[in-house]
């Protein structure tokens, strides 16, 4: 019978693991808590793409971030999981004595495993990204987190708030229920109010005079594919000016 | 390694200095080992460029006249940087480190030494970029940033877990667009731009007052010359600020909690909260 350490061994010595983790991964030469495995566990990461070796200790203390930015980050990947398992159960589809829609909203509470549950951390997820980005964002004012060199990533935030704000809205419409509808209503009437092109801001928004069908299927793609997309692209250039600008800001 | 004793002075000045006890136990440490150096006689710093030089004469000077180059190149030599090699002295100070060059020894060690090492290059002071930078108080991300992360992720996560577990997401009744409901609200965030409505017309509180708020979050950072980011430096930025959070909240507050049917006012303890997440 092989020993631990002689399976540890031909586990970890051949072509195959090396090629998954890199030189010096703590996975080819174990872990001692030294300053250079430290360092390594940091490099030879995939979240070295987030993450420098070493940040500002100051940043550390949870009342100068309190965890905001990443905080809202969790909660898009949340969505982002939770999202994709509603989709298998929901089709945008909300003709007219055919509305599957709403049809899959009562299916997924009443007999899909783990249907409600799922649904809900969704719902409740999304209010509270749209909470965290907005106090990330005061966090931000209240430090001068961006002041030179950052001005341009509390531009890319901004951008980043109202996509929130928009990935929420669209998703909003999606249950096909009266709350959903009307409430949209009134959101973007407010659109066909923009000047000289409100009419056709309005048409392109509901896919037609006013919300049906069209509208949710617009608006469905809208909300799983297209603004996630433009979100994750302004996510990434968000986080790396983070890193580019110097890290956190601060100390005060 | 034995450890380094601090020179406790100076790090009693650093501390009523200010500065973090980490960087003053640092910088005290350094001061210790520089008054030890300094004691034993050595010199700081870069080598200054004489001593260079003179261990650029004693190479030639134990060449002696034992290459017709060294003379030929010493006088093109004259005007130039005192420490140049000719292509020759060169030629020869690596034909004697391999052993091969007789005893002339090469630049900086004695012809008659047992070094084993020898000079590769002779860079004036001047020639060395000084740089200042600060020290800054720093920590492996990892364990102590992904740490923090994870246990601000896990309790975020276990809440948001909790909250699902007891409260259902509200499901209202089939969409019906012929029959507009009493309550009729937006998304809470978006209440704040309802509540405007109920004053102004909705060009102006739903694109022009909503535009000039954008533009002007995302002109802030250009428009806000103050450098620094200390709180009593920039006493109007943050009052002008609560107040612009304050205003949106209240209007927030207003609209979800104080309107009901046909976006009356109403007060919720009299006529129920007419509010759905």
């Amino acid at each position: 019978m092989p020993s631990y350490s002689d399976i540890k061994g031909s586990v970890q010595d051949n072509v195959i693991w090396k090629s998954i983790f890199r030189p010096g991964s703590i996975y080819r030469k174990g872990y001692r808590d030294t300053s250079r495995d430290r360092a390594l566990a940091a490099m030879n990461n995939v979240l070295y793409h987030l993450h420098p070796v070493k940040v500002k200790r100051h940043g550390l203390k949870l009342t100068y971030t309190y965890c905001l930015g990443g905080l809202s980050f969790f909660l898009f990947v949340l969505l982002t999981i939770t999202g994709i398992f509603l989709m298998f159960f929901y089709t945008p589809a909300a003709g007219a004595g055919t509305e599957i829609a709403y049809m899959n909203m009562r299916d997924l509470s009443a007999s899909v495993t783990f249907g409600a549950l799922v649904r809900n951390l969704h719902r409740w997820g999304a209010h509270a990204m749209v909470f965290t980005v907005f106090l990330h964002m005061a966090r931000v004012f209240y430090h001068g987190a961006y002041k030179p060199p950052r001005e341009f990533n509390w531009v890319v935030g901004v951008i980043l708030l109202l996509l929130t704000l928009f990935l929420s809205f669209t998703g909003y419409l999606l249950p096909w229920d009266q709350l959903a509808l009307w409430a949209v209503t009134v959101g973007t009437n407010i659109a066909g109010f923009s000047p000289v092109f409100g009419d056709q801001v309005s048409f392109v928004l509901l896919g037609g005079v006013e919300i049906g069908p069209e509208t949710l299927l617009r608006w469905y793609v809208l909300h799983v594919l297209f603004v996630p997309f433009i979100t994750v692209v302004f996510l990434a250039v968000h986080f790396w000016r983070i890193r580019k600008d110097g890290g956190i800001s601060g100390p005060l | 390694m034995a450890d380094v004793q601090m020179d406790q002075e100076v790090y009693d000045r650093l501390i009523a200095e200010g500065k973090s006890e980490r960087i003053a136990r640092a910088k005290a440490k350094a001061a210790a080992v520089r008054k030890g150096k300094i004691a034993e006689g050595q010199t700081l710093g870069p080598k200054p460029a004489e001593e260079a030089s003179k261990a650029l004469e004693e190479f030639r000077a134990s060449r002696g006249s034992g290459g017709v180059a060294t003379k030929t190149a010493a006088p093109a030599e004259a005007g130039a940087p005192a420490g140049r090699l000719s292509p020759e002295e060169r030629a020869a100070r690596v034909a004697a480190s391999l052993g091969n060059g007789g005893d002339a020894g090469s630049i900086g060690v004695p012809a008659a030494s047992d070094h084993t090492h020898r000079l590769l290059a002779l860079v004036p002071p001047s020639g060395i970029q000084q740089v200042q930078s600060k020290q800054m108080d720093k920590v492996y991300t990892w364990p102590h940033l992904l740490l923090v992360e994870f246990v601000a992720l896990l309790a975020v996560g276990s809440l948001l877990l909790v909250v699902s577990f007891f409260l259902d997401a509200p499901l209202g009744s089939l969409a019906n667009p012929n029959e507009v409901p009493a309550i009729n609200k937006a998304p809470w965030y978006f209440m704040g731009l309802q509540e405007l409505l109920a004053y102004f017309h909705p060009a102006v509180a739903g694109i022009t007052i909503v535009g000039v708020v954008v533009v002007l979050l995302m002109a802030l950072p250009y428009a806000d010359k103050n450098p620094s980011a200390k709180p009593e430096n920039r006493k109007f930025a943050n009052m002008a600020f609560t107040f612009f959070l304050a205003f949106w909240g209240l209007l927030v507050m207003i609209g979800s909690f104080l309107r009901g049917a046909g976006y009356e006012w109403v007060w919720p303890w009299v006529q129920g909260l007419g509010f759905t997440l």
